[in-house]
């Protein structure tokens, strides 16, 4: 049971920055999803909250108490590693009871620990073979018998599913967040795959370049991107992005796309430059009556739904339609977008403009 | 019948087993020599052409573990019949024993200096190597470089300084003195063996075990000594063969109270002629020890020589 904040976390190797003032804050019983691309510093931050490594400045508080520059046993937190850490000369069995004998634990109060957490974990059968012969999921099971086992206070992850084939996955994936469920402790899941961390996070934090993003519930993430990192990186097709030169004002309710007007959520800035009007698939409809026109460069069939790719004036755009919709290679199409979700970004700084629509989740005014 | 990729054919494995048996016996030869040659009389070890099927016999270990003196007939009635086994192998040549031989001195001292320098080299490289391999080290490179550096040339290179200093320091002759010699020379070699190895195993156990709540130094000895032990294991063994074949320095600073084996040995043929018997009986029972530890410690040998490279 946790609630972690931290603030203005920072952390340089020499002088290369890995994390730039990151801030966010992770409710009791969250799980909790640090969601970025390689290199991002997902690994850096989940680290200094563990207390593997020590901020080069910054707060770390777990409970309101601050731990920074505290050591790891004693933030009472369990890590589940990228790899999996199992100590390779012990069976299972060792492997779960290694924390709490290091905790000076009663030899039988351990043995009734360990039978609880593999019955948890469905590994009861394999407790006194050694990790070596052991599969990747039955590993990984381990793993996080060895977090659970102590009761920690939070569970750290970092990508603790990255070396399973990609079926197994899902199902881990599934196991790890109905465990969340039954035992609620606070998680903070650390992945590169934001499908991932769409289906299985209450709430996510998208980092690049060790910067956070922009932090919240996956839903706003996806509909009210604070950025064009975060609309490009999450979604499968991205957001499209329709640039274009010119300039919006405050109040104004659409934008001139090259003579074609389309309506978007009320602004709440001015903005002049390169701009872009970004859109999601699934908001694009195609219209004979709309004013802005495109031509269809190809398809794709997935089922119930078809990916249909456009050429427009200002770029290509993909759109997801249903699959009864007709859409022929080289047709000439009217497009229709839906209002509610557009947002226009400032494409040189890449930050979304404040709307009426986005105002609530971007925290403005 | 079969066919496999991986399997090697009837042919190649005989073809194999065959290059693998002549070249044991080359290098098996000169050792059943010595061992043969320990088992026969004085005569019989010089007999031309060489003897192969011969009658054994104890003499050349009696000779090797006592100092004899030749004795008169008279003196020889005077005794009346050898009370002993030994005795009697002696008095067959005429000769009486008067004492044992430093032979046993000797080969204790190899023990002490050869097992104390090896400990000390495995448990110096070890935590070096773990600094090395896991803290930051200003100037590391330099410093890991400076290490192997003080093995580019032959140790004997620096022979003459390391005697005057010892015999300023006190510490020529003394088992102290060869102790930190060997250990100065071998703790290049451990290091860096060590030190690879050390940087095999991922750091993710011992951060494991920091987050389980043991300290570093915990972490260090129940996580990180246990899977280092194949390295360990294979870095004494190197260094155990070193210091205990060690001759040069061995001869230069030693003559009494720390005198190992090695020069030791030599100088039995000097006693009594051309004593060969005696002195194989020494090289021989001097084989013993780094055999029965190398065979002790091979399982751990056999994968830690590859160097991880197959460890995974
Ligand atoms: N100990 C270190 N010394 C120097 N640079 C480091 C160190 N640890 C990490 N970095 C750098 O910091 C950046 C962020 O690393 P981090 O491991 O946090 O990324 P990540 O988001 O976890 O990436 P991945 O998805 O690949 O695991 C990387 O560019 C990495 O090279
Ligand atoms: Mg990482």
């Amino acid at each position: 049971m946790a609630r972690i904040e931290i603030r203005n976390l920072r952390k340089e190797f020499g002088d290369f920055t890995a994390v730039q003032s990151s801030s966010f804050v992770i409710e009791d019983g969250e799980f909790f999803m640090l969601l970025g691309p390689s290199g991002c510093g997902k690994t850096t931050t989940l680290r200094m909250m563990a207390g593997l490594e020590l901020p080069t400045s910054g707060e770390i508080f777990i409970d309101n108490e601050e731990v920074s520059q505290k050591r790891a046993s004693e933030r009472d937190i369990a890590f589940v590693f990228q790899m999996f850490a199992l100590y390779p000369h012990m069976n299972v069995r060792k492997n779960i009871s290694y924390p709490l004998v290091s905790q000076g634990m009663k030899r039988a109060q351990v043995k009734e620990k360990v039978a609880e957490v593999s019955r948890i974990l469905g590994i009861e059968d394999i407790l006194d073979r050694p990790v070596s012969g052991l599969s990747g999921g039955d590993r990984q099971r381990v793993a996080l018998g060895r977090a659970i086992v102590r009761e920690p206070k939070a569970f750290f992850m970092d990508e603790p599913l990255g070396a399973l084939d990609a079926e197994f996955r899902e199902h881990m994936a599934h196991e790890l967040r109905s465990l969340h469920d039954r035992m609620g402790a606070t998680t903070v899941y650390v992945t590169h795959d934001q499908l991932e961390a769409m289906q299985m996070g209450d709430k996510i934090v998208v980092m690049n370049h060790g910067v956070v993003e922009q932090f919240g519930v996956p839903q706003d993430i996806y509909d009210w991107p604070a950025t064009m990192f975060v609309a490009d990186f999450i979604g499968s097709p991205p957001m499209n992005f329709l640039k274009f030169e010119g300039a919006v004002e405050k109040g104004g309710t659409s934008i001139d796309l090259g003579g074609a007007f389309v309506e978007v959520p009320r602004l709440l800035e001015d903005a002049r430059g390169q701009l872009a009007l970004g859109a999601r698939p699934e908001h694009i409809h195609f219209d004979d009556a709309a004013s802005y026109r495109g031509k269809i460069t190809a398809t794709e069939y997935l089922g119930t739904t078809q990916i249909v790719s456009v050429d427009t004036p200002h770029g290509a755009l993909k759109a997801r339609l249903s699959s009864e919709q007709p859409a022929r290679v080289g047709d000439a199409v009217g497009l229709r977008f839906d209002k509610r979700t557009l947002t226009v970004f400032d494409a040189g700084s890449g930050r979304a403009l404040f709307s009426e629509a986005n105002r609530e989740v971007l925290g403005h005014g | 019948m079969s066919f496999s990729v991986t399997e090697p054919s009837a042919r190649q494995k005989l073809f194999a087993g065959v290059l693998v048996l002549v070249y044991a016996l080359v290098t098996i030869m000169p050792l059943a020599w010595i061992i043969a040659t320990g088992f026969k009389t004085p005569s019989d070890a010089i007999a031309y052409p060489p003897k192969v099927v011969f009658e054994p016999s104890l003499e050349g270990y009696v000779n090797l573990f006592t100092t004899r003196t030749r004795a008169s007939a008279e003196t020889l009635e005077s005794l009346g019949e050898p009370q002993t086994w030994y005795d009697s192998i002696v008095r067959k040549n005429d000769m009486v024993i008067v004492g044992p031989s430093r032979y046993g001195e000797r080969f204790l001292n190899s023990v002490i200096i050869g097992f104390g320098s090896t400990f000390l080299s495995v448990f110096l490289g070890t935590i070096a190597a773990y600094a090395f391999s896991r803290f930051k080290v200003p100037l590391k490179d330099d410093l890991m470089f400076f290490i192997l550096s003080t093995r580019m040339m032959p140790p004997i290179a620096v022979a003459i300084p390391i005697f005057l200093m010892y015999r300023e320091l006190g510490l020529n002759d003394t088992h102290l003195g060869m102790i930190l010699l060997y250990t100065a020379v071998n703790l290049s070699l451990s290091v860096w063996l060590l030190k690879g190895f050390i940087d095999e195993i991922p750091v993710e156990y011992e951060e494991a075990a920091l987050i389980d709540g043991y300290t570093r130094f915990q972490a260090f000895y129940k996580v990180v000594l246990p899977q280092a032990a194949t390295g360990i294991a294979s870095t004494a063994i190197f260094c155990l063969i070193f210091a205990w074949n060690e001759y040069a320095f061995a001869v230069l600073l030693t003559s009494g109270t720390a005198q190992t084996a090695p020069p030791f040995i030599p100088t039995i043929i000097g006693v009594g002629g051309q004593d060969w018997p005696a002195v194989a009986a020494g090289a021989t029972l001097f084989l013993v020890p780094v055999m029965v530890f190398t065979i002790l410690l091979r399982k751990h040998l056999l994968r830690g020589i590859t160097f991880g490279a197959v460890r995974k």
